[in-house]
């Protein structure tokens, strides 16, 4: 049996604000072609964990490897042009470009080339023909002129995702992609995180937990900063820790 | 691109007017049109910090007035300096404090970013009022006047304006090029969303960085103009006044459209020379600059879009009728979010 490719893994990671410490040495590893999945209440440190997963916070003590590199004094665009895509909570499309711009503005990132200011950004092939994979691949071929703005909150959420595939990256960090999703919508993006699946490795925040036990192949529980169960969805489900500490139950 | 047609004829209309109007105006229409298209190569300067970057630069007229000082002070008092050397000095020079400035002002961001931007600006301003280098209050005259052989003598007001034009549409037509480059895109996405940028992979600092450095440079080149144009520079160049008319221009003509600078430059200028008309007011002209904030005040309140506007306004664009290659015309609202 292979053992699994892991592509992020973050080790002994802590974080500290005065007296306050919101994430307490937490360990997580991310594996190619699986859905790892982090829960908890909130206040947790779920964000805390991606926004230093992704570089964007500055752990106090720990190290973030990246495709067996150790990235831990990487910038969060460093990182990002190394293979990790994040989406956020909220939606940050650009809500007066098409569909198309936003993605070809993502792609861009890996073609900057930013001294050519006589050439015309739509001219390059290589960000556009990313572009329109990502859309495809997040199923919004059919509103590649749509200006964001405009798409339902279902299909802004698909641009959201979109966009990290623009860069093609290795790693998605998704931090709560279902939010403000109805049934059918939450549907969708289940089918889509379960295709990309396949290609990349996928750590996934999220508080709808019928959603995270549906799609997710391995689950991490946080409590106040702290991890107290890692494994599949059926051992989390039987974990009397999560069970008090989570779901409630004495 | 249907679109963008009428946006392209009416640059190129109001561009093929100023070629014409000197054949039309008396030498006090040629004046001031240079002093405007002077002001409006400076207003572009800061249309692509504030209005294609969403960085509110409150000095840009610190940049303004070393373009200025340096065309007098490189200038030698025995003949004619070469517009071929001293303009890329002057806009090296200018480009060269706004690397310094942007350095360091761009670790900061909103009101501190403003304040530290206008403080720069004041250091410029005090270097030259209370040192012998700049004259103090006095200023400096420009002795002679730079040109490049018989065919560009600046001290003739015609050929003065028509420099002073081709600056103009070479600086317009620069920032349209930058508008739709990837830089241009990239700056576009970071005036909407930073965080998103540095997300997707992009160094954001570096693209700041540069564009306050290009957008000093364009600022020396219009301070180039001006004390080419008038002979004479002083501190007052460099106050943050200046700094504040410049901003006033680009919103009054509308943030994140070149044109809307062009637009701006012109209506607040002849909003200027109306409010200041004795003929017009009589005794009340001397209290010109109520009437004049008073109308930016009613511009800015009644069209949000600024002048720029105003055609969307009227004819009620309906949102979702996007026609592509928004990212670079996308205009910056108070939510700091881009509208079409």
């Amino acid at each position: 049996m292979h053992s699994p490719e892991i592509l992020l893994r973050g080790t002994g990671i802590s974080r500290r604000w005065g007296g306050l410490t919101a994430l307490d040495n937490v360990s997580i590893d991310v594996a190619r072609g699986s859905v790892h999945a982090v829960i908890g209440t909130n206040g947790a440190g779920k964000s805390t964990l991606v926004n230093i997963l992704s570089g964007e916070l500055e752990a106090s003590a720990g190290s973030v490897h990246l495709l067996g590199q150790d990235v831990s004094r990487w910038s969060q665009p460093r990182r990002a042009r190394a293979g990790l895509g994040r989406s956020y909570q909220r939606n940050t499309i650009y809500p007066s470009f098409s569909v198309l711009e936003n993605c070809r503005l993502a792609a861009q990132a890996m073609h900057q080339q930013p001294w050519a200011w006589w050439q015309s950004a739509s001219a390059c092939t290589k960000s556009m023909q990313a572009a329109q994979d990502a859309a495809a691949q997040a199923g919004l071929q059919d509103l590649l002129e749509r200006e964001a703005g405009l798409l339902s909150h279902g299909q802004k959420r698909q641009l959201e995702i979109a966009m990290c595939l623009a860069t093609r990256p290795s790693v998605l960090l998704l931090d709560e992609p279902l939010a403000g999703m109805g049934a059918e919508e939450t549907d969708r993006m289940l089918e889509l995180l379960t295709a990309l699946k396949a290609r990349h490795a996928m750590l996934l925040i999220e508080h709808d937990m019928d959603a995270v036990f549906r799609v997710a192949d391995v689950i991490t529980v946080l409590v106040n900063g702290q991890l107290i169960a890692c494994g599949s969805p059926e051992a989390v489900r039987n974990s009397p820790e999560v069970r008090v500490a989570y779901l409630g139950e004495h | 691109m249907r679109a963008q047609l009428p946006k392209f004829l009416f640059v190129l209309v109001s561009f093929a007017a100023l070629a014409v109007f000197p054949h039309v105006a008396g030498n006090f229409g040629v004046d001031l049109a240079t002093k405007i298209m002077i002001f409006a190569v400076l207003a572009l300067s800061l249309e692509l910090l504030v209005g294609k970057t969403g960085l509110v630069c409150f000095g840009q007229a610190a940049f303004f007035g070393i373009g200025a000082y340096a065309t007098v002070l490189l200038s030698p008092s025995d003949g004619p300096a070469s517009v071929a050397t001293l303009l890329p000095l002057c806009v090296l020079l200018a480009a060269a404090y706004a690397l310094v400035v942007g350095a360091l002002s761009l670790r900061t961001k909103g009101v501190y970013f403003i304040m530290v931007t206008l403080a720069f600006a004041q250091m410029a301003y005090y270097v030259v009022h209370d040192t012998p280098l700049g004259g103090g209050t006095d200023g400096i005259y420009l002795m002679m006047k730079p040109a490049l052989g018989d065919w560009l003598d600046l001290d003739k007001p015609l050929v003065m304006y028509r420099f002073t034009l081709a600056c103009l549409l070479g600086t317009f037509v620069f920032l349209a090029l930058l508008g739709r480059s990837k830089f241009g895109h990239a700056l576009a996405g970071i005036r909407v969303n930073e965080q998103r940028m540095r997300a997707t992979g992009f160094s954001t600092y570096p693209y700041k960085l540069a564009a306050f450095v290009v957008s000093g440079g364009i600022a020396g080149l219009a301070g180039f103009l001006f004390a080419v144009k008038d002979g004479f520079v002083n501190p007052e160049m460099m106050s943050w006044h200046i700094s504040g008319e410049v901003l006033i221009i680009i919103i009054l003509g509308g943030l994140g459209h070149l044109r809307g600078a062009l637009i701006g430059a012109f209506a607040f200028a002849l909003l200027q020379e109306f409010f200041r008309s004795e003929a017009i007011f009589g005794e009340f002209a001397k209290h010109w600059h109520l009437g004049l904030g008073l109308t930016i005040i009613a511009s800015v309140a009644l069209l949000p879009r600024g002048l720029v506007g105003i055609p969307a306004q009227l004819f009620g664009r309906k949102p979702g009728t996007h026609s592509g290659g928004a990212l670079a015309q996308a205009t910056p609202t108070k939510a700091g979010h881009a509208q079409p």
